[in-house]
């Protein structure tokens, strides 16, 4: 037989050659990343060279050739940033003008934050339970310590300032703020009228203005409207308008997420015997909130960066501090520092924020995967 | 009907607090009813606290003379205007950058967003790295930073110069300014007829699509309507525009058109944050769409940029749209920062006129009534064109 043979008599293997270095291995990871075609080669050139314009000077300006120590400007010589204001000024860049023998109260204010968040926002925390406690007790606790009272010496809030005004502001609004857009979105929905349209009106008219406005209403308006005895203390009507502020977006976040639980979920409750709040709080709203988590922590990281807007009406949270010591002839000209340090500072806690709230929708998603 | 054990509280009253639809009654009455008590004391206080200030409600302040000068204007305006005219600068100062600031961020959010999905590693980093950092420092910082920057630029002496014909300084940018000449009204009412024409030409090639199936590359007719027509009839009849450029005299500049560092700022800042903003929102719509519409799409035999234009942009935008809507309004509603750097909007104005005048309710009243039309206006705009895009359902 001389018919050809397509297949070789073979009894073992042919061993397996090893991929081709330029698909596998560091070498393959950048032809595929970075040169993938002609167009991505440009682009990546294109990146290289912004890069190399911009941060060399950027690392030039605020580590290699600036200066860290001095009692003024006049200390720093280099051609880059001064940062000697920095030793000088975050007492009041934190506190503000908050008695300074006293600070520790905001210290111990702060790290009791961990305790009082962690059963909240973390599974597995030991004593979760009895933490859970002190987790609802937290708000009057932080308030006795900074405010006074209970043998403590006061402080009125006009010294409360810096980075602490702004944390206390962003707290509180994110504290009211879940309980009153929750309230509001139910009203929202609801099938007595009177709830629907004061509901729908408060949420229009408020995300129709610009908080600013909202501010000097606070500030001009309620004067008028209040008989002159009485006045409120003009960081509880910070924390007032903007918990109110936020809520108005926060309903309708939490609104978006009810609508997209179906009806069923809330007749099966009614079925079952659930009376209308059982059936909301126990069936339809925990659903709904999942479903919103991530627009939730978005209107938390807003309200937390508009707490810089009390600015506008004279309170000087971390951003007006940061503005003063711009214009003090000591440090004059290191705007950039100042503003680059306060930066830092949002940055941080805003981009956790919307991090955990990544973590949780993982956490929380019990939908089956195909 | 079985009646209730003696002692209990008598039929109709049980009925009332058991019977949802009653309950429901009686709660709204209630809420009524305090309400309406609240807003009697807030009458009664306000004018009582308005007649002990002197003051005299209504909105005949907007006549009277406002005695303050706006260095940045649209219409024409001096300091013996009336508040009223003011105002109307200060709107407009609004209008213009609002409206500035929506087309840059339409355009760095929808770049930004697109480069956020490049297959390339670095660049889609980089462009994360641009919109985490702007998404999560307050605006009103970003605004300050920027008129910081742009106020720190060289004294107008030392002004820098780009080509000659636009000149940068510690005052603003000073651009060479269009002067129309006779002939430009050919070229508009050119650039009108271009762009009817595009529309009738879209019309015909989809209605040619539909009955024979044969495709006009309508893009490519498109812009030779709108921007070739009126460049020909701009050729034609002679360049109909000067410019008028500025020139340094001794301490100043003379002609040209001076932007105020403090629009400038405010434009930038606007831009870049909700820009950030635009992209997440194109990204998100651009991954909505579906692995399979565009596999099927590849294999009707659609080309890669056709699959882009016909199959996933269609589909995205209808994703994109809702919330875009609401990043506009965000950025209108954001422009009244402008009070922080000096940029003369209508908030900032408005306080002026306040503190001058004293209606404090009446300034509040007008700012409220202008930015709640200007939202209601874009939102039925956008709400519109969403019907237009929307999936038609079965």
């Amino acid at each position: 037989m001389t018919a050809p043979s397509f297949h070789r008599n073979q009894s073992e293997m042919v061993a397996a050659r090893s991929a081709p270095i330029t698909t596998v291995g560091p070498l393959g990871w950048l032809r595929t990343n970075l040169f993938s075609s002609w167009a991505s080669t440009a682009l990546t050139a294109a990146a290289l060279y912004f890069l190399w314009l911009v941060v060399p000077p950027i690392l030039d300006w605020a580590v290699l050739d600036a200066g860290f120590a001095g009692e003024d400007r006049f200390a720093c010589t280099g051609a880059g940033a001064c940062w000697a204001w920095v030793d000088q000024r975050i007492a009041q860049f934190l506190y503000g003008f908050y008695t300074a023998d006293q600070t520790w109260r905001v210290d111990l204010a702060v790290l009791l934050l961990v305790p009082a968040l962690a059963p909240l926002l973390f599974e597995r925390v030991p004593f979760a339970r009895h933490l859970r406690w002190f987790s609802l007790a937290y708000p009057a606790v932080a308030a006795v310590l900074l405010v006074g009272g209970l043998g403590l010496e006061g402080v009125t809030t006009d010294k409360f300032g810096g980075f602490m005004l702004n944390l206390t502001v962003g707290l509180a609004g994110i504290v009211l703020s879940l309980p009153v857009g929750i309230l509001l979105a139910i009203g929202r929905r609801s099938r007595m009228p009177v709830a629907r349209i004061l509901s729908t009106a408060f949420i229009e008219i408020v995300r129709g203005v610009p908080l600013i406005t909202l501010l000097f209403v606070s500030n001009i308006i309620l004067p008028i409207f209040l008989p002159p005895e009485v006045t409120i203390d003009s960081l509880i009507r910070v924390m007032i308008i903007v918990t109110a502020f936020a809520s108005a977006y926060m309903a309708e976040v939490i609104r978006g997420g009810l609508q997209a639980i179906p009806r069923g979920q809330f007749e099966a409750a009614q079925a079952l015997g659930l009376g209308y709040w059982q059936s909301m709080g126990l069936i339809v709203l925990p659903q709904a909130l999942k479903v919103s988590i991530p627009g939730i922590v978005n209107t938390f990281i807003g309200l937390f960066k508009d707490t810089t807007l009390v600015i506008i009406i004279g309170l000087f949270d971390l951003l007006g501090i940061g503005n003063a010591m711009v214009s003090d002839p000591n440090w004059l000209g290191l705007a950039t520092e100042a503003y680059v340090f306060i930066a830092a500072f949002f940055f941080v806690i805003c981009f956790s924020m919307s991090r955990y709230s990544i973590h949780l929708e993982k956490r929380l998603d019990t939908e089956e995967r195909r | 009907m079985r009646q209730g054990p003696a002692g209990r509280a008598s039929a109709p009253l049980r009925g009332v607090l058991t019977d949802e639809r009653a309950r429901g009654l009686l709660f709204q009455l209630a809420v009524v009813l305090v309400l309406a008590g609240l807003v009697a004391v807030i009458v009664a206080n306000t004018i009582a606290n308005l007649q002990r200030a002197g003051l005299a409600s209504g909105f005949g302040f907007l006549t009277d003379p406002a005695f303050f000068d706006i260095n940045q204007r649209l219409i024409s305006y001096s300091s013996t205007s009336t508040f009223g005219r003011a105002l109307a600068v200060g709107l407009l100062n609004t209008v213009l950058v609002s409206a500035m600031g929506i087309a840059a961020a339409t355009v760095v959010g929808f770049l930004a967003g697109i480069l956020r999905l490049s297959p390339n590693w670095l660049v889609s980093r980089l462009v994360g790295v641009y919109v985490e950092v702007t998404r999560n420092v307050p605006l009103l910082l970003q605004i300050i930073f920027w008129w910081t920057v742009l106020t720190a630029l060289p004294k107008v002496r030392e002004s820098l110069s780009i080509g000659g014909s636009v000149f940068l300084n510690n005052r603003g940018v000073r651009l060479p300014a269009p002067l129309l000449e006779a002939g430009f009204a050919w070229v508009a009412a050119a650039l009108l007829v271009g762009i009817a024409a595009a529309v009738a030409v879209s019309i015909w090639a989809r209605r040619r699509r539909d009955r024979s199936g044969r495709t006009f590359p309508v893009g490519w007719a498109g812009l030779a309507l709108v921007a070739g027509l009126p460049l020909l009839v701009y050729w034609i009849a002679g360049a109909p525009v000067g410019w008028d450029m500025p020139e340094r005299t001794r301490f100043n500049f003379r002609g040209g058109l001076n932007v105020t560092p403090e629009l400038v700022a405010l434009w930038f800042a606007l831009s870049l944050y909700t820009g950030a903003f635009i992209a997440e929102i194109v990204r998100a719509g651009i991954l909505s769409v579906g692995k399979g519409q565009i596999e099927a799409a590849l294999a009707l035999g659609l080309r890669p940029g056709q699959t882009m234009r016909l199959i996933v942009i269609p589909q995205a935008l209808r994703v994109v749209i809702p919330p875009l809507t609401s990043q506009y309004l965000n950025l209108t509603k954001n422009s009244s920062l402008a009070i922080a750097i000096g940029y003369q909007d209508l908030v900032s104005i408005g306080g002026t006129i306040l503190n001058q005048s004293g209606q404090a309710l009446e300034v509040v009243g007008i700012w409220m009534a202008v930015y709640l039309s200007l939202s209601l206006l874009t939102s039925l705009f956008m709400n519109w064109y969403n019907r237009h895009i929307a999936l038609v359902e079965r």
